[in-house]
């Protein structure tokens, strides 16, 4: 089967599959941190700092404010991880992608297949946040409170895909493994501090209109409106925007990536 | 999978690769400077020469890897040069790169299993082309364990193994037994003959004369991204001016004067770094001659071999 931008399904297949082998190998060792993450984040923040945040934010409770926002974040250190070292070290050290395309597969097949991946990892991390999510309320917490709740997975893979395009994207610009670190203090942290999971946006000057250029503030919208059930005409705009990014970057991403590995 | 019936195919029978003019440059540099040659189906085909002569350059056009800047080029009756047939040629070559780019984060059989998976087949088959290719190479006992455990000789058989998923008609292979030491090369070699008498087309670059002399048909020798000549080992070394060589050491010092007038009694002459070749029809009174005159510079006869032709049509050494 072949997708637009002449992807052949399977071969992305066999790249993910690949992933999979791996990561079937440890799974277990994996899969716990994602459950004491959230939950240090929920009781740390939530109710620690909440506590002094007596009135709530927008009339909810500190912690309901800050789930939904966390669980995107959670979409995007799983999808971004992937695509970032793990990505770096397959191209340029393993030299594994020399390997995949000494096969049928092309190039935006490898792309395809590597993108599935992080979206997987995103979904597989936000499953493990959702999860947590929801136990909160079992123990008189409420923060998933709407049907609109059962949506929350899309949304997760939505934010997956486009973080995981943004960190393919940001691999093809560097020729050694030390700029992640760049990547991650100037762009994931700044996103995870000033996307309106912890406080509104509109804290600071140009807060909002700063903060609306960026991918993460998006995320957290969509989730924080999915959580509450307000499906506000913003929540439209943010879906909308992340999938036009995503879009973009899927057109671009293939041929930069050519550029590295067909020479 | 067999060639797509629609895809063009001007003869019934095309060789299995066919380049005319075939050239590729980055920037300046002109790494394939208009090359002509023509590969038969199930002969084994050997590009020689320096490092930079544009040997992996042409391997990497042939397998995909590299774009095409002039000339044509055709593999198996695909145009290769298009990029249009990238997919259906990839389906039936094999390809053994030069640098070892196996999965360290998998095992043994996991590397062959995830690449059956490209090449479409089903979970039985896959386990089935494992265990052969696993018997082929050698490593039945290795297969649960990672590849960093392996010695350098068995990550080559690995990914030979590797590049014979698919059943392949044609095997590239970019310096096959580069770095393995006698032994582990021997291995590879065996492994190879095997495929020769399947009727596999062998395509392979390699700077060692033995490695090309033992395995090729047929050899071209590539030089500055030019082939200088191509032809079978004996007839390679048939072009040489002479049939036998003297090797005169220069371990104790370079040739005193008086050598000189023995020196001209040989048909061609070259002074190399540590030794000097004699070129000959009949070596034995010059080397009585030299033995006499010069006792610090022991001589050695020997036959003419692919690195004296290499020698006498590019004026160097292959390990320059």
């Amino acid at each position: 089967m072949r997708l637009p931008g002449d992807i052949d399904v399977k071969m992305a297949l066999a790249v993910w599959w690949r992933n999979a082998t791996v990561y079937r190998r440890t799974w277990l060792k994996n899969i716990l941190p994602n459950f004491f993450e959230p939950l240090l984040y929920l009781v740390g923040m939530g109710l620690g700092l909440g506590f002094y945040v007596g009135e709530g934010i927008s009339g909810q409770d500190y912690i309901a404010f800050i789930g939904p926002g966390l669980l995107a974040s959670a979409a995007m250190n799983g999808a971004v991880f992937e695509v970032t070292y793990n990505l770096f070290i397959k191209l340029n050290f393993d030299r594994l992608y020399d390997a995949y395309l000494c096969t049928p597969a092309q190039i935006q097949d490898v792309a395809a297949g590597e993108l599935m991946w992080a979206v997987t990892r995103a979904s597989i991390y936000g499953a493990g946040f959702l999860i947590v999510l929801a136990g909160m309320g079992l123990v008189g917490y409420p923060i998933l409170t709407s049907p609109f709740t059962l949506l929350m997975p899309a949304g997760v893979m939505l934010i997956g895909a486009c973080f995981g395009l943004i960190g393919m994207w940001f691999s093809t610009f560097i020729r050694t493994i030390d700029l992640y670190s760049y990547f991650y203090t100037l762009f994931i942290t700044p996103l995870f501090l000033f996307s309106g999971i912890f406080f509104p946006v509109e804290r600071f000057p140009f807060g909002q209109e700063i903060a609306w250029c960026t991918p993460l503030y998006h995320g957290v919208r969509l989730m924080r409106g999915l959580a509450s059930g307000e499906l506000t005409p913003e929540v439209g705009v943010s879906v909308l925007w992340l999938a036009a990014l995503s879009l973009l970057l899927m057109a671009i991403v293939p041929g930069r990536m050519r550029r590295l590995v067909y020479g | 999978m067999p060639p797509d019936a629609s895809s063009p195919s001007p003869n019934e029978n095309p060789p299995a690769v066919m380049a005319r003019s075939l050239r590729r440059t980055f920037g300046e540099f002109v790494a394939v400077d208009g090359i002509d040659f023509e590969i038969e189906r199930g002969e084994c085909f050997g590009f020689l020469g320096p490092n930079g002569a544009g040997k992996t350059t042409t391997m990497r056009m042939i397998y995909r890897a590299s774009p095409v800047d002039g000339g044509r080029l055709e593999v198996l009756g695909l145009d290769a040069a298009s990029g249009d047939f990238d997919r259906q040629i990839k389906a039936q070559m094999g390809v053994v790169a030069q640098e070892d780019n196996l999965d360290t984060e998998t095992t043994v059989r996991e590397n062959l299993r995830v690449f059956c998976r490209f090449y479409g087949m089903s979970t039985a088959e896959a386990n089935r082309r494992c265990d052969e290719l696993l018997e082929f190479a050698g490593l039945v006992e290795k297969s649960d364990q990672r590849v960093q455990a392996l010695s350098g000789g068995m990550k080559r058989r690995l990914m030979i193994a590797r590049g014979l998923i698919s059943r392949p008609r044609i095997v590239i292979l970019d310096e096959p037994s580069t770095g393995l030491d006698p032994r582990a090369r021997q291995n590879v070699w065996d492994g190879l003959a095997r495929l020769r008498e399947d009727n596999v087309t062998l395509v392979l670059t390699t700077h060692y004369m033995d490695e090309a002399e033992r395995l090729c048909d047929r050899i071209a020798i590539m030089d500055r991204g030019r082939i200088v000549a191509c032809d079978s080992p004996t007839g390679l070394i048939a072009r040489c001016s002479a049939p036998q060589v003297i090797e005169l050491s220069l371990r104790r010092g370079p040739l005193p004067e008086h050598a000189q007038p023995l020196l001209t009694r040989a048909q061609r002459v070259e002074h190399l770094r540590d030794r000097v070749l004699l070129y000959v029809d009949t070596p034995e009174d010059l080397v009585g001659d030299l033995t006499k005159t010069l006792p610090d510079h022991p001589a050695m006869v020997r036959r003419a071999s692919l690195e004296d032709v290499f020698l006498e049509l590019t004026g160097r050494g292959l390990e320059d």
